[in-house]
């Protein structure tokens, strides 16, 4: 079996300047090991879109890619308050992000739909007042 | 169409990354709201909006934008323009309110790109 290339990021929940880090140095990492460019596309959106959530809803987390022969994973674990109402987080235009967020242009309810929009598989394990692990597959 | 093209039709003064300015530009996207960009921008498009914090070039940087063009004379402080010449996309600014920049450049024949669905 061939071997998978794996990275891991701490995502700081504290200062929301820095928040898309990760996900800058993930997209820089596929560019150079020439993946294609809608892929690389995919990725950084759904990515991005987690690490966000990451950084507004839960404080931070631990973002772990996995690359494959087939396949990148993308794993973001937090240990925020986790999620009431998967199915009515998955609706385009229901969101719980404060008005401060808003303010800063995201909190219009599009992440987790352009999250699932953007990937082959999406699954999501969420524990009230644990927090929430949301893995993502996107095919090679 | 390219950036420099756009620099003149809205008046507008380039920021940062110069020598990017001739890049070709197919579309364009108004938004304030960064989701929105992430989840409808299209291809080789520029982003105008009117928001001003360093998660505009993330979202730039994420979809591919051409160049960010900042509408009312808004203008990004030197941490933003740091990180947009490490991330190559070009900053520019226009006098020109959301409304009025969105429709000289439409005029001109650039769209917003296909709807979705």
């Amino acid at each position: 079996m061939a071997d998978i290339l794996e990275f891991t990021y701490e995502v700081s929940g504290e200062d929301f300047t820095r928040a898309g880090e990760a996900s800058s140095d993930v997209k820089r990492k596929l560019k150079k090991l020439g993946v294609s460019p809608d892929v690389i596309r995919r990725v950084s959106i759904a990515l991005y879109e987690g690490e966000i959530n990451m950084v507004i809803h839960a404080h931070g987390g631990k973002i772990t890619i996995q690359i494959s022969e087939d396949k990148i994973t993308m794993i973001l674990d937090d240990r925020g308050p986790g999620i009431p109402d998967i199915a009515k987080a998955m609706t385009a235009g229901y969101s719980t992000a404060p008005d401060n967020v808003r303010n800063l242009g995201f909190g219009a309810g599009m992440g987790l739909p352009n999250m699932k929009k953007n990937t082959d598989k999406i699954d999501i394990e969420t524990k009230l007042g644990v927090g929430t692990k949301v893995l993502m597959e996107i095919k090679l | 169409m390219t950036v420099n093209d756009v620099i003149k039709l809205l008046d507008a003064t380039a920021l940062t990354c110069e020598d990017k300015l001739d890049r070709e530009v197919m579309s364009a996207c108004g938004s304030d709201m960064m989701s929105d960009v992430l989840a409808f921008a299209k291809c080789k498009c520029v982003l105008l909006t009117g928001l001003c914090n360093p998660q505009v070039i993330r979202t730039a940087e994420m979809m591919d934008i051409v160049c960010i063009i900042f509408v009312r004379g808004k203008r990004p402080d030197p941490a933003m323009m740091e990180l947009s010449e490490e991330m190559e996309i070009p900053l520019i600014a226009t006098p020109h309110r959301m409304f009025s920049a969105c429709g000289i450049l439409y005029e001109t024949g650039l769209r917003g790109g296909e709807m979705d669905g």
